[in-house]
């Protein structure tokens, strides 16, 4: 037990936000906003650290718990933990902070307050959504997470920020106000935000199963519109395409597939259970239809964005496979997702920022003159691709072959067409960047200055390496993440009886789980209140 | 046996050059660099010999009188002491096997990539990626030996998968050239194609023996005797598919050719001697899954005997020196494949080891060719190359009359071996056999014709000036032309008897005697010198004949030229739908169209109502907030009356009442039901 452990998640909250204070009251010259914030992002950094090096392994539950009451009425907890689930999802937005840092250093250099302030503001609401337990406190971080971002996708997009900030807005807020209304309802009901609370109050069934199945639905919706899941991915290719490289490297996948293990799976497993497979068939296309699109992209940033469709839609599968196994490898599935894009989205920055197009036919033979960032991009594809050995390769063979011997051959033979398809164009990519013959933009160009920077390769070589460790010792991260990770069970437990409790009038009989009569577990309903009366 | 053999040191050292090279290369002095990527596989090298005379030694000692047997020591385990992968059923280990069958591998694998290594060092002289070359190389070696001393398949897919990254790397190893750029990413990508196939054959060996261990499988399989077909049908045919892209089989062979736009020694070492035989080398260390099917078995020879035959055929018309060897390594490869389908897998395994020895001949040979013409590939432009380059064309003239198949050399042996195992195979085996036999003729007739094109007649561009290669390039051909005489001595009988512990099929072979043998013999020696008397006529005697031929037959000769037009066929059936579709259905219509429409669709009627609401926007922040919380409450007072018996009850009942509600209901419904 360390002096820190009670404080550090406050730490870890506050110090961005100092930060972001700090940026904000400072004048803005010389390169002061972009220090503050790489210094106030590596303390960060080291502070997400403490988290992984005193976490108790193997010990259930949540850890570094802080939970004091902030607002009476309604009964709102600053409850904040973090178990094995969220624990190296902390750490990575830790170490991708200051990635970002690095990745925006040459490439803002106007209003660069407002870009830091908000850009570690960001990070707070980021930390936040990780590690908060209370349902509205989460809530708070959610939308404040989502805020900076559109912000700085109108101010800093390339072309048409604006419109991609509009998409990205209406995509992203619109279904927070169901989210919000579901969240109130479920206080209505239970009088209580806390995470632990409410889990146990669902699963015992004293709520009503058709509204539920609803406030479920409202969850779902908003977290897979954030990852994307298809077809909730329209606003991804513009968003990536127009946001500044920091920002995109952190706008889809994690949190949403945080938010869907914890806080949709977490806490509604039965209503879960009922719409894994239509998950899982969406999960199965997106992870095709992501690959295809992404072989035809002109654009590199465009095809990130359907890479990364491709990418967390496996991770999706994972998580509606509702295994163990599958479960592990989502985590670990999202933080080499994670690393292998921050590592990619970094160097296709520093190649926008230098030829000043995103335009891949434009670009090619660049290896020549580019010799280091060649091979950083290289590792990075192959990493992505899920090269054996690197970060890649682990979850995707842990989801592909849980969810091919424990849940349908069929699904996992069709996703994993993505090997095919994800070196296709990745590997196209690569060819059509840096191989042939040197294009007329890299020959426009002094070579003295294109390569990567020391401040680059300071942060892409720790990040290379990262992946290769992730790869041959998954066990590290692996261990810690286990604790963490309760799939509820695939099937509904057998000696449950589905009993019909009521059915609002009119409504059709039979017609299934929406509108017609609500099914509960027989152990759910009558368990707590109605057994005793139940055996006269 | 007491002294550890270190096993792990033998993937050490090469990925340890491949470190020092690739990271500091550009920074060392050349010599520096070489010593480097040589001393690299020599070090491996010398740690198989080592393991090699160890267990040998120790066998010798220990069972004086019973044989030549190595059982006594291997196979011979190492495992690190820490996981790869250990997450509840799924565990994997880094842990390494020596057993008969990996040894040979390995002597053949560093054997010859030590060679290639010091050919390289002379072949790349002036390149300017020289340390790239050699960190390319060396991490192929590191790879290659990964997948060989794997004692589990996924430690295995790891080898599988690096190879194919070391050929991808290597091939695209001159990447301002678009085709070597081209024909790098087609390797990767074809591999990937059967490299699905094995990934699934993980994945039902996971699903059905819970265990990924070789040892563990082999264990299970021998506790039931009984079990065949079925399920392990099916995991064959799955790493079949594998094998057929790694190994350059059909369908999936179409990326060998192309690989030859890498330096001619990565053809030697990787399109030649080692990489594309580890589907051979899979099937034969899985071999007791493979003869659990004899369904799998016959597919498995069906697709070499195929492959033998057609490579052989195309590899008749081509006129690129290296693209005639990348045709008859798929033929080759064929025939070991062919002997897998009829669980002769130490014939498989000799063949392996000899067609390294030749085929990596041939290639080193080639390239000491294009090195002394500076680059040119094009037979129709060689010729007279005898005299001036004497150490190659002898060197050469062995590795052609090897691959013939002509008494005593080492191909004689091996590829007897598999004709005479396949004859054994009943009705189906002699159709196989004389496949085979048919494949020996072509293979005789490609490369006779080849010789006497490049070595023999009068030189066809007179302003060449050939040199012959520096002693670090003949060396190495010098070597593997003694390889290639003596390599097949040691007899498949030995061979087998050595090889036995770790390949010998669970089942009994049909038994031939001595006199088939030797007709069988007389047979493949008489096809390679009718191959050879015929390629004499057209090439040396009647030169003019050929083109005659083509006349006479333009369809078939078009059709052979042009490889039978699959990569045309592949590109039109699969490529071009496959981007069509993804650009034009999915990336216009489904995604911009349709979604996109949908999205519109909604922004509009979201503005729609703004323009009619407008009348009470006023701009002010605070009326917007209110109407937000007014829009929420709605929505919330909506939900809660959508489920009105639920949430009326608990508002405005007491407990007690709601559960006497839910009872009749219950019980209501329940009456009903039932």
């Amino acid at each position: 037990m360390s002096a820190l452990d009670p404080i550090i998640l406050d730490l870890i909250l506050l110090v961005p936000l100092a930060g972001a204070i700090l940026i904000a009251l400072l004048p803005d010259r010389f390169k002061l906003p972009n220090w503050t914030a790489l210094i106030t992002t590596l303390a960060t950094f080291a502070l997400t650290l403490h988290l992984p090096a005193h976490f108790a392994t193997g010990q259930p539950g949540f850890q570094f718990e802080v939970n004091v009451p902030w607002i009476a009425n309604p009964a709102i907890f600053y409850h904040v933990g973090v178990d094995g689930l969220s624990l190296w999802l902390v750490v990575l937005v830790g170490l991708l902070a200051p990635v970002g840092v690095v990745a925006s250093w040459n490439t803002i250099q106007t209003r660069r307050k407002i870009f830091y302030s908000l850009f570690l503001v960001q990070q707070t609401a980021m930390f936040g959504v990780f590690v908060a337990l209370d349902l509205m406190l989460y809530y708070g971080f959610w939308e404040l997470s989502l805020v900076p971002m559109a912000i700085l996708i109108a101010m800093y997009g390339r072309k048409e920020g604006p419109q991609a900030a509009l998409k990205f807005f209406l995509f992203t807020f619109i279904p927070s106000a169901p989210l919000l209304v579901a969240i109130l309802w479920l206080y209505a009901r239970t009088h209580t935000f806390n995470f632990a609370d409410l889990q146990y109050q669902v699963a015992s069934g004293v709520l009503p199963a058709g509204a539920l199945y609803w406030v479920a639905l409202a969850f779902l919706v908003a977290f897979a519109v954030k990852v994307p899941v298809f077809p909730l991915h329209g606003w991804i290719a513009d968003t990536y395409n127009e946001a500044p490289v920091a920002l995109a490297m952190v706008v889809a996948g994690k949190l949403g597939l945080y938010s869907l293990l914890r806080f949709h799976v977490g806490l509604f497993a039965a209503q879960a259970r009922t719409l894994a497979p239509l998950l899982m068939v969406l999960a199965v296309i997106g992870i095709l239809y992501g690959a295809c699109l992404a072989l035809v992209q002109r654009d590199f940033f465009r095809l990130m964005a359907f890479a990364a469709l491709s990418h967390f839609s496996l991770i999706v599968l994972g998580i509606y496979g509702l295994t163990f196994l599958g479960w592990t490898g989502a985590v670990y599935q999202i933080l080499s997702a994670g690393v292998v894009e921050g590592t990619l989205f970094l160097l296709l920055g520093a190649l926008e920022n230098r030829f000043r197009t995103s335009i891949i036919p434009s670009y090619g033979g660049l290896a020549a003159r580019l010799p280091r960032t060649a091979s950083y991009f290289v590792i990075a594809t192959l990493a992505m691709i899920g090269l054996p050995m690197l970060s890649g390769f682990i979850g995707e063979f842990i989801i592909l072959s849980s969810t091919f011997t424990l849940v349908g051959r069929g699904w996992a033979v069709a996703a994993s067409f993505t090997v095919i398809l994800g070196a296709a164009y990745m590997l196209s990519l690569v060819q059509r960047l840096f191989y042939g013959p040197e294009s007329a933009l890299a020959a426009s160009k002094s070579p003295s200055s294109l390569d990567l920077r020391s401040g680059e390769l300071a942060i892409l070589t720790p990040l290379v390496v990262l992946m290769l460790v992730m790869g041959l010792a998954p066990s590290l991260w692996l261990n810690s993440i286990e604790a963490g990770v309760h799939p509820p069970p695939r099937t509904a437990p057998a000696t449950q009886r589905a009993v019909i409790v009521s059915a609002p009038a009119g409504a059709p009989s039979g017609s299934g789980r929406s509108e017609g009569p609500v099914v509960v577990p027989a152990t759910a309903a009558p368990a707590t209140q109605s057994s005793p009366e139940a055996q006269p | 046996m007491n002294e550890p053999l270190h096993l792990w040191l033998i993937p050490l050292f090469p990925v340890a050059g491949f470190l020092l090279n690739g990271i500091l290369g550009p920074r060392l002095p050349k010599r520096l660099v070489t010593a480097i990527g040589v001393l690299a596989p020599l070090a491996s090298l010398a740690l198989v010999l080592n393991a090699w005379a160890l267990t040998t030694l120790f066998a010798a000692k220990t069972c004086a009188g019973c044989g030549p047997g190595t059982a006594v020591v291997l196979p011979y385990a190492e495992t690190l002491p820490y996981p790869w992968l250990a997450i509840g059923p799924l565990h994997a280990d880094f842990s390494l096997v020596l057993d008969q069958l990996s040894l040979v591998m390995l002597l053949v694998v560093t054997g010859v990539g030590f060679l290639i290594h010091i050919y390289s060092a002379g072949y790349m002289r002036d390149d300017p990626g020289y340390a790239r070359y050699f960190s390319f190389l060396n991490l192929f070696l590191f790879f290659m030996t990964v997948l060989v001393l794997a004692g589990n398949i996924l430690l295995m897919f790891v080898g599988w998968e690096g190879v194919g990254l070391a050929s991808y790397l290597l091939i695209g190893f001159w990447f301002q050239k678009p085709s070597a750029a081209n024909a790098g990413k087609k390797a990767f990508i074809v591999n990937r194609i059967g490299d699905l196939g094995f990934l699934i054959g993980i994945f039902l060996l996971l699903g059905t023996f819970a265990t990924l261990g070789f040892f563990q499988i082999h264990a299970r399989l021998a506790m039931s005797p009984g079990w065949h077909g079925g399920i392990l049908t099916v995991i064959c045919l799955c790493l079949l598919a594998g094998a057929t892209g790694k190994s350059a089989q059909l369908p999936l062979y179409i990326w060998l050719p192309d690989a030859m736009e890498g330096p001619t020694p990565v053809s030697a070492l990787i399109h030649a001697a080692t990489m594309v035989t580890a589907g051979v080398y899979m099937i034969a260390r899985l071999h007791f899954l493979f003869d659990r099917s004899d369904f799998a078995l016959g597919v498995v020879a069906i697709v070499g005997a195929a492959t033998a035959l057609f490579a052989a055929t195309i590899g008749l018309a081509q006129n690129d020196i290296k693209h005639v060897l990348a045709y008859s390594t798929i033929s080759q490869l064929g025939y070991m494949f062919l002997a897998c389908g009829v669980a002769a897998y130490s014939a498989a395994i000799f063949h392996l080891m000899t067609h390294a020895f030749f085929k990596a001949l041939l290639f080193l040979a080639a390239g000491s060719v294009i090195h002394a013409l500076d680059g040119e590939q094009d037979l129709r432009k060689m010729g007279g190359l005898r005299t001036k380059l004497p150490v190659t064309f002898w060197t050469m003239t062995i590795a052609v009359f090897t691959i013939a198949g002509f008494f005593p050399l080492a191909g004689f042996f091996s590829k007897d071996a598999i004709l005479y195992a396949a004859f054994l195979e009943g009705a189906g085996g002699r159709i196989l056999w004389f496949v085979g036999l048919l494949t020996a003729l072509l293979t005789a007739l490609y490369m006779f014709r080849l010789w006497y094109l490049a070595f023999l007649g009068q030189p066809r561009t007179p302003d060449a000036h050939p040199h012959e290669s520096p002693l670090s390039m003949r060396g190495p051909l010098v070597i593997l032309a003694l390889l290639c005489v003596c390599g097949g001595w040691i007899g498949i009988e030995h061979f087998s008897s050595y090889l036995g512990p770790a390949t010998a099929a669970n089942r009994a072979l049909p038994s031939g005697n001595a006199q088939l043998e030797r007709l069988l013999s007389a047979a493949a020696v008489g096809v390679a010198l009718l191959g050879w008397f015929i390629a004499d006529w057209f090439y040396r005697r009647k030169p003019d004949s050929p083109a005659r031929v083509a006349a006479a037959l333009p369809v078939s000769y078009n059709l052979i030229a042009n490889k039978f037009y699959v990569d045309e066929i592949y590109g039109a059936v699969i490529v071009k739908p496959l981007l069509m579709t993804s650009k034009y259905i999915l990336g216009w219509v489904v995604d911009t169209a349709i979604l996109g429409g949908i999205a519109w669709l909604l922004a509009g009627i979201a503005s729609l109502s703004g323009m009619i609401l407008a009348r009470w926007q006023s701009g002010n922040l605070r009326s917007y907030a209110a109407w937000l919380a007014a829009g929420a409450a709605v929505i919330l007072l909506f939900v809660l009356l959508a489920t009105w018996p639920h949430a009326w009850s608990s508002h405005f009942f007491r407990v007690e009442t709601v559960i006497k509600l839910r009872q009749v209901t219950v019980l209501h419904f329940g009456q009903v039901r039932h």
